[in-house]
């Protein structure tokens, strides 16, 4: 039923959540960080995952995946913002598949889901070309060569770009610099000729990266859809990302909101308990106002995606500006609460705030959601 | 699910046939029927929009038939609120009994109480008033003075109470009474039931920022209250007060979508007051204002189906707690946005120069600033938030 977990979806979170806290709480992220670790994720933990069936939930059983919707994956995606897990399950298993299922050939499909549901081959969207999401803003460039292409330029905040094995670019076959007309997708290995990647140590220790094309040959079958409709896979395919990612920034804010009610119950000023404290108190009451409506909203964006495609630009637009919105505040809240321990680096609030910040530049700020949002109700 | 959809089908074509084309947009304040001894029509379509209503058991849809509810489930009453705002319909009566006594009636009331009472509401016969407020007690109710003292077969009651909304016009009053003082404040005070037309109750009306006297001092003066009209244990008023207030706050986190006196939503004013390029509004500022509104009513409205899922399915959240507070304050953000669209032709009070449309508008403005005060003020429901739902410790 739409808005309430069913039996299955709830015990599906609750198994992710009881894994990811014993096996992958936050100090591995704080042991990746500190060890600086070359994959910046840990191999072991993403080989459970998958053992788990998570990078299969979306997949379709003539795929051999569970076919368990996108609410099951989005659920997972919330668990991981909990506890801040680096792993490519956003990149790989949410945007890479989704590529794959909604653009690509039987062929493709039956070549790459197995083995990306495996964890065996990892994917990555090479989409952003400026330091703001504009999606059909795109410089790079596919020339027919020889019955294939040839791809030149550049990428940056290509998210688990540095350790996918293929990257997913988006690149301009035809049309005007900005038009959503004349873009395509294709598939390059990383490895490929051509391919100079160079990994950006970001401010929430996980993993992301600048990548150039130069000259980079691929054969006709790399192409994923057809030449020039790009768009029309690649849009519903980031609304599902926007959704996925917004999940996790649940999962993020309630987590740091939950472990801020935590310390007013516990901390003492003035002989009292500082969550006894009015001042405190309405701004934690209206973090759980907008923590509700967020709720709703990202239920229903997920929901969405399978059961009423057509609500999905909306749903996704919303539900991204609204937890971008809320993320901010509550990682924000959560630091002044915590007074001068807030800002050390030994206390995981920190982590908190920092990854909050980069997710709120993933697949869209507030102001980019907030014009589509507008502009698909006409003004 | 078959059923309901079957269910919604019926609906629509009874309304189809029953609600006369006069009765389906928006109403003007005075237009609207309250019922009561003195309740007038505001035309004969009005009338009969009503009255067919009232005889399809469709006034209280999900009250029980025995008192002149129509005895549906809460999801075919729910069917039956959306189909009417589907065409666009009015409330063919707008009734603080509907609203908020008659739920607790059902709750606590005994028999006869039901018998009297709820058919009376349903039928339009009776319109009520909630005498809680007093000129010392308002978020504190509990400190209420107003007393009742037993004289065998009635209470004797003296006092006042205050902001009583449409006292003037009301023929019941349910109050909450000290009959304890000398209790804990909430342990000592009961739920009466008061007929206005009693010796000894006198009202003066209050007038408003929004020109208008929806409010009134109620005075109660030796009024005798006979026994029968006690609601539910002696001293026990303070639990079917904090009943009541449920259903008042829902009631009124709900009026955004539900008001019986809708004003235009602001993007479609939007569309007739300022600029458009290219199908996009020209003033940047605005478009974000109306971005954002629009933005938080999506999520209000999808959190109101939430709660209604979650009550059907038996799940408990936090939700419902909230609704209030983000609902009215919206209403708020929603009338001064609709005001900043307008521009000079917004601040109309009066007069043949400006549009119906365009005064109510302003005198809406007006009574939204009582949305986060009326009910429980916006504080008193973070207060609430705080305590019931994360558990901070008192203040
Ligand atoms: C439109 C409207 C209709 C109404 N209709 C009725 C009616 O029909 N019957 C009826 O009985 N009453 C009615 N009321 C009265 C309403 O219930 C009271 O106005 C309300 O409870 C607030 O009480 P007060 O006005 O005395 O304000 P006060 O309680 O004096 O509040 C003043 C300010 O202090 C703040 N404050 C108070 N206590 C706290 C606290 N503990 N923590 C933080 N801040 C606090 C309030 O939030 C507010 O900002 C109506 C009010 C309005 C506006």
């Amino acid at each position: 039923m739409a808005l309430v977990l069913n039996e299955e979806q709830r015990l599906l979170r609750d198994t992710a959540r009881d894994f990811l806290a014993t096996s992958a709480p936050v100090n591995a992220l704080r042991k990746l960080r500190d060890e600086h670790d070359a994959t910046g994720y840990c191999p072991e933990l993403w080989r459970q995952m998958t053992d788990l069936g998570w990078a299969n939930i979306i997949v379709p059983e003539v795929y051999d995946g569970l076919d368990f919707g996108f609410v099951g994956l989005s659920l997972i995606m919330e668990e991981t913002g909990r506890t801040l897990t680096a792993s490519p399950l956003f990149a790989s298993s949410v945007v890479g598949t989704s590529a794959i299922l909604m653009g690509g050939n039987t062929q493709q499909k039956e070549n790459l889901l197995p083995r990306v549901a495996a964890g065996d081959l990892t994917l990555a969207l090479a989409l952003e070309e400026s330091h703001h999401h504009r999606p059909s803003t795109i410089a790079t460039r596919a020339e027919h060569q020889k019955g294939g292409y040839v791809i030149n330029g550049e990428k940056t905040f290509v998210l688990d770009g540095h350790s996918a094995d293929k990257l997913i670019v988006v690149a301009r076959t035809s049309g005007e610099y900005k038009s959503t007309e004349g873009i395509s997708l294709f598939l390059v290995d990383s490895s490929a000729d051509g391919v100079k990647c160079h990994r950006t140590i970001m401010a929430d220790s996980r993993n992301a990266a600048n990548i150039e094309f130069e000259q980079v040959s691929v054969d006709a079958d790399s192409l994923i859809g057809d030449e020039n409709s790009g768009w029309d896979i690649l849009e519903p395919v980031l609304d599902r990302g926007r959704i996925a990612i917004a999940a996790e920034m649940m999962g993020c804010a309630l987590e740091a909101f939950e472990r801020t009610m935590d310390y007013l119950k516990e901390r003492v000023q003035f002989d009292v308990h500082i969550g006894s404290f009015q001042a405190l108190q309405h701004r934690a009451a209206h973090m759980q106002a907008e923590i509700e409506l967020c709720r709703s909203v990202l239920l229903q964006a997920a929901f969405s995606v399978n059961e009423a495609p057509e609500q999905l630009p909306i749903l996704a637009s919303l539900a991204k500006a609204k937890l971008n919105e809320l993320v901010k505040l509550v990682t924000n809240e959560a630091v002044q609460m915590h007074g001068g321990i807030g800002i050390t680096d030994e206390l995981d609030i920190g982590l908190f705030l920092k990854r909050a910040r980069v997710t709120m530049q993933i697949f869209g700020d507030t102001g980019f959601h907030k014009d589509r949002y507008a502009t698909l109700c006409n003004y | 699910m078959e059923n309901l959809e079957q269910f919604r089908i019926e609906v629509r074509q009874w309304l189809e046939l029953n609600c006369p084309d006069s009765q389906r947009h928006p109403m003007a304040a005075k237009e609207q029927y309250w019922g009561g001894r003195t309740g007038k029509f505001s035309s004969a379509d009005a009338r009969l929009w009503f009255e067919r209503m009232r005889d399809k058991g469709w006034i209280a849809p999900e009250w029980p038939a025995a008192y002149g509810g129509g005895g549906l489930s809460d999801r075919q009453g729910k069917i039956i609120k959306e189909e009417v705002k589907r065409i666009g319909a009015r409330p063919p009566l707008v009734s603080i009994g509907i609203w908020m006594l008659g739920p607790a009636l059902l709750e606590y009331g005994s028999e006869e109480q039901k018998q009297k009472h709820i058919r009376a509401i349903v039928n339009g016969e009776i319109r009520w008033c909630q005498g809680y407020s007093e000129p010392g007690s308002g978020s504190d109710l509990a400190s209420l003075q107003t007393k009742a003292e037993d004289r065998g077969d009635h209470f004797l009651v003296n006092g006042s109470k205050i902001w009583t909304t449409s006292a003037d016009k009301s023929d019941w009053i349910f109050c909450l009474v000290r009959t304890d003082p000398n209790v804990k404040k909430q342990a000592g005070i009961s739920f009466l039931l008061i007929d206005m037309a009693s010796a000894g109750v006198s009202v003066s009306p209050i007038r408003l920022i929004s020109g208008e006297s929806e409010f009134c001092q109620t005075f109660f003066d030796n009024v005798q209250v006979p026994k029968e009209n006690l609601l539910a244990e002696l001293n026990s008023g303070w639990s079917v007060a904090k009943f009541l207030l449920v259903h008042e706050r829902k009631l009124m986190s709900e009026l955004g979508s539900d008001s019986p006196r809708q004003v235009m939503a602001p993007n479609v004013v939007a569309h007739e007051y300022l600029d458009v390029e290219n199908g996009k509004l020209v003033d940047p500022q605005l478009r974000s204002e109306l971005v954002d509104y629009d933005m938080s009513m999506h999520a209000i409205a999808l959190t109101h189906f939430r709660t209604f899922e979650e009550k059907t399915a038996g799940v408990h959240s936090a939700a419902p707690l909230v609704m209030k507070y983000v609902g009215t304050e919206a209403e708020k953000i929603k009338s001064e946005l609709l005001l900043a669209i307008m521009g000079s032709r917004g601040l109309g009070w009066e007069g043949e120069q400006f549009t119906d449309q365009e005064i109510d508008t302003l005198r809406l403005w007006a009574m939204s600033k009582a949305m986060t005060i009326a009910g429980g003020t916006s504080e008193v429901q973070l207060n609430v938030i705080a305590k019931n739902v994360l558990q901070l410790p008192k203040s």
